[in-house]
């Protein structure tokens, strides 16, 4: 959590909204303690809030109006062009002037070499020190019909545990920085909106637009409780299918690592990778 | 003998009230306009800012809507009211709020001195014009534009074709010749007084009102009526993107803007806190007067429509997903497949690995697992050999893998036993280099050990597979460079089409080739196609094997075939 806050206040994050659906580790007191924190808690059921996407879409009608907003889960760091050198700001100063409302972030699970339980976190510190690692290139998308967003999957997921039922694997495209308007609504988590305009953040005469990318930090030692407790939370999509195959993959204490894993260095790295791309802003 | 500036601003008012009281301080008096939507208090905030400072005024407001007359009648009034107030301006420079002095003020006096006479605008015929947007070049002075284009453009358009239906046309004042160019000029006295002070003026301020877009033509095309010495080019750095609007920049092109010698440059991200710093201290370091030279800014923002408009090829990604038709390159790099060939020669791979230097893999659409080169399990970008994984997205796998290896040759293995789903996308790439030897699957049946009914059905099983796929690589659609020959025409002179496939891969290798690769034993051949025909499957895509007249048994029983040049 600090490093999370760190991390986007240094990108010139002006506020922040959290939802806590019932954390019993104390990141809730921890969050109201911060000046530029809100916090909300709830017992509910995340499940039956069609996993958080209704908690959201309220808190967005109602605070997000008129604003950018970006929507990410506790474990996800936004990386877009030129984030070393420029503030969200400027990003978001630059869509405005281009009329674009919407900027699509692929999610990129970042792991670490060897199993993951060997490297442990130590609250604060920056997790891609030790996940530092990621797939380049194994990625692979389809258009969705009913509501024009691509779907995306593939990554180290897809490799190691979902090798025989590829269609289960999660969907790694995010839709997560909106000019928030009280009309817009998250459809399923952050991956697709309506109205469906909003979901055209790819090109489709050959141009790039441009797009970041979600660091995932969610392989650490950290993980394999998570996949137990969540199990037993049985609070997850289809049936927490990806968790229980996680489950089963982690009984076999699942190393990622392989040696074509990419090590992260930048987001420019990331663009001539062809994971993100700058577009036409220079 | 100074240069005055006039400077149009809108919005971050109090970055161009950082510019206006710098110039001023350098000697150089400033007649700033303020859009009239602009709110009183922010106006009020920046009077206050400049209270104090000598020589700058402030002009009567207009409503400055982007492509409105409002842009022109207000650039009039603040030019009219710099050389009343100024009489010692000779140069009379157009700036807006989020313009940047690049250099200090001295050089471009310095600049300016030695070309008293000149004018810097760009005034281009609309016939030399390839920038505009909305394809309208002489259009724009010859249509009427009541609605405006970017908040009702469907009027917008169909107001301009339904003119263009009924050929309606402006008349364009006989003396004028229509010409466009950037908004950001610097006149002299002279040029600009003789186009403000013209009797003619209300006549011509009628017509340009209802001109599309007046602020790029308005003093564009009065100039050449007016001036003898008309330099055309801007002295203010502004690139433009695809959609016609300015690129901006920020503190990471620094360095980019300082090697550039421009003047002054647009349009100045406003919270550039490092540039607006470096830029406005005194002790900005004086370079050796040069000539403006924005040539790698250029560069750099060309690339940058390239890529929004062209992309990377083959790259598909979250924000790059081409229609059919318009991938601009299926696939990243051209490629090779091979069908029949490792049927046909005993360890094809390695010798075509040897002989090409490119990464040679095996059937990687196999049924069981992708067979890339060297038996690997994970590829190149980490790509499973999970055969699920590579069928649950063939275009992806096939994408991904072109992409993950740019800059090394691919070439692969493919034959009738493979998933024929990708057959289409490869006959439909221009990338891909597609050679067959047609019926060579039989060669590992007729080696087989198994019952000759199974090899019977089997056989009638591929050569159906195959008969389709040749139909796609024989196809009207068809563009990938395909090759196909039959078994029986490839074993009589194999040399020669190995030989021009080759130097296909690699174009550069004047190398003959020495050493062909090492044909299967075919002794028998031509009876076990005989007795399929007995048991009534006909083989027909091998070609003519007679039966008992077995193909080139000396070159293959005695081992590798030496070629002689």
């Amino acid at each position: 959590m600090p490093y999370f806050l760190r991390y986007y206040r240094d990108l010139g994050i002006d506020h922040f909204l959290f939802v806590d659906n019932d954390s019993e580790d104390g990141s809730r007191e921890y969050l109201a303690a911060q000046p530029d924190v809100s916090v909300w808690t709830t017992r509910a059921s995340y499940k039956r809030a069609r996993f958080g996407v209704d908690w959201l879409n309220w808190l967005q009608m109602r605070y997000g109006h008129g604003h950018w907003s970006l929507v990410v889960d506790s474990d996800e760091f936004f990386v877009y062009p030129f984030c070393d050198t420029r503030p969200l700001r400027a990003l978001t100063d630059w869509l405005d002037a281009s009329s674009i409302k919407s900027f699509s972030a692929m999610l990129l699970d970042m792991y670490p070499k060897g199993p993951f339980g060997e490297h442990a976190y130590r609250e604060g510190t920056d997790p891609f020190e030790t996940a530092q690692w990621f797939d380049s290139g194994n990625y692979t998308m389809s258009k969705n019909r009913k509501f024009g967003n691509l779907w995306i999957q593939g990554g180290p997921r897809a490799r190691t545990f979902f090798t025989d039922a590829p269609e289960r694997a999660p969907a790694l495209n995010k839709i997560p920085l909106v000019k928030w308007h009280r009309d817009y609504a998250y459809v399923s988590s952050t991956h697709m909106l309506l109205p469906r305009g909003l979901n055209l953040v790819y090109d489709e005469w050959g141009g790039e637009k441009a797009s970041g990318c979600l660091l995932h930090a969610k392989f650490l030692d950290t993980f394999a409780h998570k996949a137990a407790e969540e199990m037993a939370r049985k609070q997850h999509y289809a049936n927490s299918h990806e968790y229980r195959a996680y489950q089963e993959g982690l009984a076999a204490s699942p190393d990622f690592w392989c040696k074509w894993s990419e090590k992260y260095i930048n987001w420019r790295q990331l663009e001539i990778l062809g994971l993100m791309s700058k577009g036409n802003w220079a | 003998m100074s240069v005055g500036f006039v400077m149009l601003c809108h919005t971050a008012l109090g970055r161009a009230a950082q510019v206006a009281r710098y110039w001023a301080d350098h000697g150089c008096p400033v007649v700033i306009h303020v859009d009239k939507r602009v709110s009183k208090s922010a106006l009020r905030r920046m009077t206050r800012d400049l209270e104090g400072v000598p020589d700058i005024r402030f002009s009567p407001r207009h409503a400055c809507e982007w492509g409105s007359w409002g842009l022109v009648a207000a650039t009039q009034a603040a030019a009219a009211m710099m050389l009343h107030e100024f009489p010692g301006v000779r140069h009379v420079y157009l700036a807006s709020g989020s313009c940047l002095p690049l250099r200090p003020v001295e050089e471009l006096l310095a600049y300016l001195d030695e070309r008293p006479k000149t004018d810097f605008i760009e005034s281009v015929t609309t016939e030399d014009v390839g920038w505009t947007i909305g394809g309208l070049n002489i259009e724009r002075f010859t249509l009427r534009f009541p609605f405006s284009w970017r908040k009702q453009r469907r009027l917008f358009d169909g107001y301009v074709r339904l003119q263009r239906r009924v050929r309606y046309r402006r008349r364009i004042p006989p003396a004028l010749v229509p010409h466009l160019g950037s908004q950001w000029w610097c006149l002299t006295r002279q040029t600009l007084s003789a186009i403000l002070e013209d009797p003619e003026r209300p006549v011509y301020d009628r017509y340009f009102r209802k001109v599309w877009i007046p602020d790029e033509s308005y003093f564009q095309t009065l100039v050449r009526q007016v001036s003898v010495n008309v330099e055309s080019r801007s002295l203010t750095l502004s690139k433009f993107d695809f959609q016609g609007k300015p690129h901006i920049f920020y503190d990471d092109h620094l360095q980019l803007l300082r090697r550039s010698d421009c003047f002054v440059a647009r349009k100045i991200w406003p919270h550039a806190d490092k540039l607006y710093r470096i830029f406005l201290s005194d002790d900005l370091a004086r370079q050796p007067a040069a000539e403006p030279n924005p040539g790698k800014i250029d560069r750099l923002f060309a690339k940058a429509v390239e890529r929004r408009t062209k992309g990377r090829a083959g790259l598909y990604m979250q924000s790059r997903f081409p229609n059919l038709d318009w991938e601009n390159g299926m696939t990243a790099a051209p490629y090779s497949v091979f069908e029949g060939f490792s049927d046909l020669f005993e360890n094809f791979d390695i010798w075509l690995g040897k002989v090409t230097g490119s990464r040679v893999h095996g059937h990687l659409f196999a049924p069981d697992r992708v067979e890339f080169a060297g038996g690997e399990t994970v590829y190149n970008g980490a790509l499973s050999d999970s055969p699920a994984l590579r069928d649950y997205n063939l275009r992806g796998f096939m994408g991904n893998l072109m992409w993950n290896t740019r800059g090394e040759r691919q070439c692969f293995q493919f034959g009738p036993r493979d998933n024929q789903k990708i057959g289409p996308f490869l006959a439909r790439d221009p990338n891909a280099q597609v050679s067959v030897i047609s019926g060579a699957w039989a060669v590992p049946l007729f080696h087989s050990n198994c019952n000759f009914g199974d090899i019977r059905k089997e056989a009638a099983r591929l050569q159906k597979i195959e008969a389709d796929h040749l139909a796609q690589l024989r196809s009207l659609h068809v563009k990938a460079r395909v090759r196909i020959w039959t078994l029986a025409e490839f074993i009589e002179n194999p040399m020669e089409p190995l030989q021009t496939i080759i130097d296909e891969i690699s174009p550069r290798s004047s190398r003959r080739l020495t050493e062909a690769p090492r044909m299967s034993d075919l002794v028998g051949f031509g009876q076990f196609l005989q007795n399929l025909r007995n048991q009534g499957m006909q083989p027909v895509l091998m070609g003519d094997f007679p039966a008992g007249d077995d193909p080139r048994p000396s070159t293959t029983r005695r081992g590798r075939p030496y070629l002689v040049k």
